[in-house]
């Protein structure tokens, strides 16, 4: 399992280890595992609930596995006719899009307000710092009665388009471009006589790479766990995205035990994916930067 | 913070060198440009829903005339809703019991992160990688489906804390009783966010030089006076930090008592204010009060943030 970008310690710490290793803390060690586990307990218990019929569900011991999983599966995919795939495209679809459109935006935005002196830009990165303190969700209702009048709420426009909007990352990305991006670099681009959009797709992007996964990475995940947005936006089936389905799921299912199944199974298939992208993309997740921006 | 500060200062003195030398109308004009797209989608989606609440939180429905013939039409009630949602039991109610839940879950969110980050960062701990990947996990899991998860466990007919208890011969467990329900709901928060803010104070922690531990060590520092007197208060910013955005996810809450509803009798549908909220613009169909009810949200959530800011300011930031 690789590490979870550690950031690496500054020098003095290798001629201290070298020394060595100062002696092992079985408490310290022991408190982190149980930290581990109860994180861990969740996650396990839906998987093996996932394998068990709806009989075994409610009378076996939940951490024995039992034999319905193939059921489930066949259940949770027929389902309304596949609808479950339908959600998990959705949430693919809003959280990719919205999350690639969203870094750009704040890339270029933040890149402006650091590397540009120019008459409003305080003003602006005050009105940006503002709204990373807006409650978004507050704005959710006001939004849907914008977007009604526009006759695009209930559209798939109507949860993509607010989500690109990420004051947030605007911020991160103006701390990255202020320490990634040299001025003189720039300058020197200029005197080549590069264009300034030449000079920002070809030198400020890839300096910014590193930072612009984290902002990625972030609003992938704020996308992929909003709920109220699509829940005040859809009222579409077949465009809800994962979380609002299973909410349905679970609500259409009260005092109606048989669906529990189908929600335990979904919600299992639906966890397996996301903990393997934090798994693969831990590697590229910059906290340092995360931290370095909550700084200022 | 040294470290933390050093990228920002390398920045922020060398525009003004090119700002100086160069200042043509087209380079004016770059900046706005690379902004624009930006400004457009946060006018759009932020300054006018924001306007728009607050135009909607003025009006409501009118009685005009009287008795039987009254009609009701739609204008300009002033401060009305305001006064209604001020004096609105149901909403303060539900304001209080987020109250009770974040003095609950803030607390020991923060207090476990920090406990977590201070042993990853001690040298004497071992398979810390695992502990910390496993830990940061559920940051992945939708609030939602964490809600799904932890109501299966609560569940007395499929808890597995329940079974036990059966089969040592005591009864089911309910958890979504009062004021066990406060802590249930407290733990979806520990278990979704102990990993993430972990992790921001554990990188932190590692931004600390060591030359500062070796001096401490010298003087004879022990591993705990080390943690209280010096990480404790190096990473206060990032402390103060979660803490904000604590502070912000409390007033928000809303998937998780949302989600557990069909589960549990005890959530009312305007348990929270975000629900209420909800429920007096689709279900009472009162967007006027949904709107005043948003705004003194928001202005709280702000007004609150600003407070914090300004108290820890001059602690945790130094002059800055």
């Amino acid at each position: 399992m690789s590490t979870l970008a550690a950031p690496r310690r500054p020098k003095a710490l290798a001629a201290s280890a070298a020394r060595g290793r100062p002696r092992f803390s079985p408490t310290a060690t022991l408190v982190l595992l149980a930290g581990a586990v109860y994180c861990l307990v969740p996650v396990a218990w839906v998987v093996i609930a996932a394998s068990k019929s709806p009989r075994e569900l409610f009378t076996s011991f939940s951490f024995l596995p039992g034999s319905g999983l193939v059921d489930n599966l066949a259940d949770l995919a027929t389902y309304g006719g596949g609808v479950f795939w339908q959600w998990g495209a959705n949430s693919v679809l809003y959280a990719g899009v919205g999350a690639v459109a969203s870094t750009l935006v704040s890339a270029m935005a933040g890149y402006a307000l650091a590397k540009f002196r120019f008459r409003g830009s305080e003003t602006l990165f005050a009105a940006i710092l503002a709204g990373v303190l807006v409650p978004g969700i507050v704005l959710a209702i006001p939004q849907y009665l914008l977007l009604a009048q526009l006759g695009l709420a209930g559209t798939l426009w109507s949860v993509l388009l607010p989500s690109i909007i990420n004051p947030f990352g605007i911020f991160l990305c103006r701390v990255f471009a202020q320490a990634a991006v040299p001025t003189d670099t720039l300058e020197a681009a200029r005197l080549d006589g590069a264009g300034e959009a030449r000079i920002f797709t070809t030198i400020v992007l890839p300096m910014m790479a590193q930072g612009l996964v984290t902002v990625f990475l972030l609003q992938f995940v704020g996308i992929w766990n909003n709920f109220l947005l699509p829940f005040i936006m859809l009222s579409d089936q077949r465009l809800y995205p994962i979380t609002l389905g299973l909410y349905t799921f679970l609500s259409r299912g009260a005092g109606d035990s048989d669906l529990y199944p189908l929600v335990i199974t979904g919600s299992a298939v639906s966890v397996i994916p996301l903990i393997l992208m934090v798994l693969l993309l831990q590697r590229f997740w910059r906290a340092d930067l995360l931290a370095g921006g909550l700084k200022g | 913070m040294t470290t933390v500060e050093l990228p920002r200062r390398r920045g922020t003195e060398l525009p003004r060198r090119r700002g100086a030398r160069r200042g043509s109308g087209s380079r004016e004009l770059t900046p706005w440009l690379f902004a624009t797209p930006a400004i457009v989608l946060f006018t759009c989606f932020l300054l006018i829903p924001i306007g728009y609440a607050l135009y909607l939180s003025f009006r409501g429905l009118r009685l005009e005339g009287a008795g039987a013939f009254g009609r009701r039409t739609e204008g300009f009630v002033g401060l009305d809703n305001y006064v209604t949602a001020l004096t609105d039991p149901e909403l303060l109610a539900g304001f209080g019991r987020s109250m009770v839940y974040g003095a609950i879950a803030i607390p020991t969110v923060l207090g476990l992160a920090l406990l977590f980050a201070l042993l990853l960062d001690t040298p004497r701990a071992r398979l810390t990688s695992f502990s910390r990947t496993a830990i940061f996990l559920p940051y992945a899991v939708p609030g939602v489906i964490a809600s799904l998860l932890w109501g299966f466990l609560y569940l007395p007919s499929t808890s597995p804390i329940s079974y036990v208890a059966r089969e040592l011969g005591g009864g089911s467990l309910d958890f979504f009783a009062y004021p066990t329900l406060y802590f249930a709901l407290a733990n979806i928060a520990l278990w979704s966010g102990v990993g993430f803010n972990m992790i921001i104070i554990y990188t932190s922690l590692r931004a600390i030089p060591a030359e500062i531990y070796e001096a401490a060590r010298i003087d004879g520092a022990n591993e705990w006076a080390i943690a209280w007197r010096i990480k404790i208060p190096l990473v206060t910013p990032a402390l103060v930090l979660t803490g904000l955005f604590s502070v912000i996810g409390t007033v928000q809450l809303y998937s998780e008592p949302a989600t557990l509803r069909p589960l549990a009798s005890t959530i009312s549908s305007t348990w929270v204010p975000l629900m209420a909220i909800y429920q007096e613009a689709f279900g009472n169909d009162n967007l006027g009060g949904a709107a005043a009810a948003s705004v003194l949200l928001a202005v709280g959530t702000l007004a609150l943030s600003l407070v914090i800011l300004r108290f820890f300011q001059r602690r945790a930031f130094g002059d800055a």
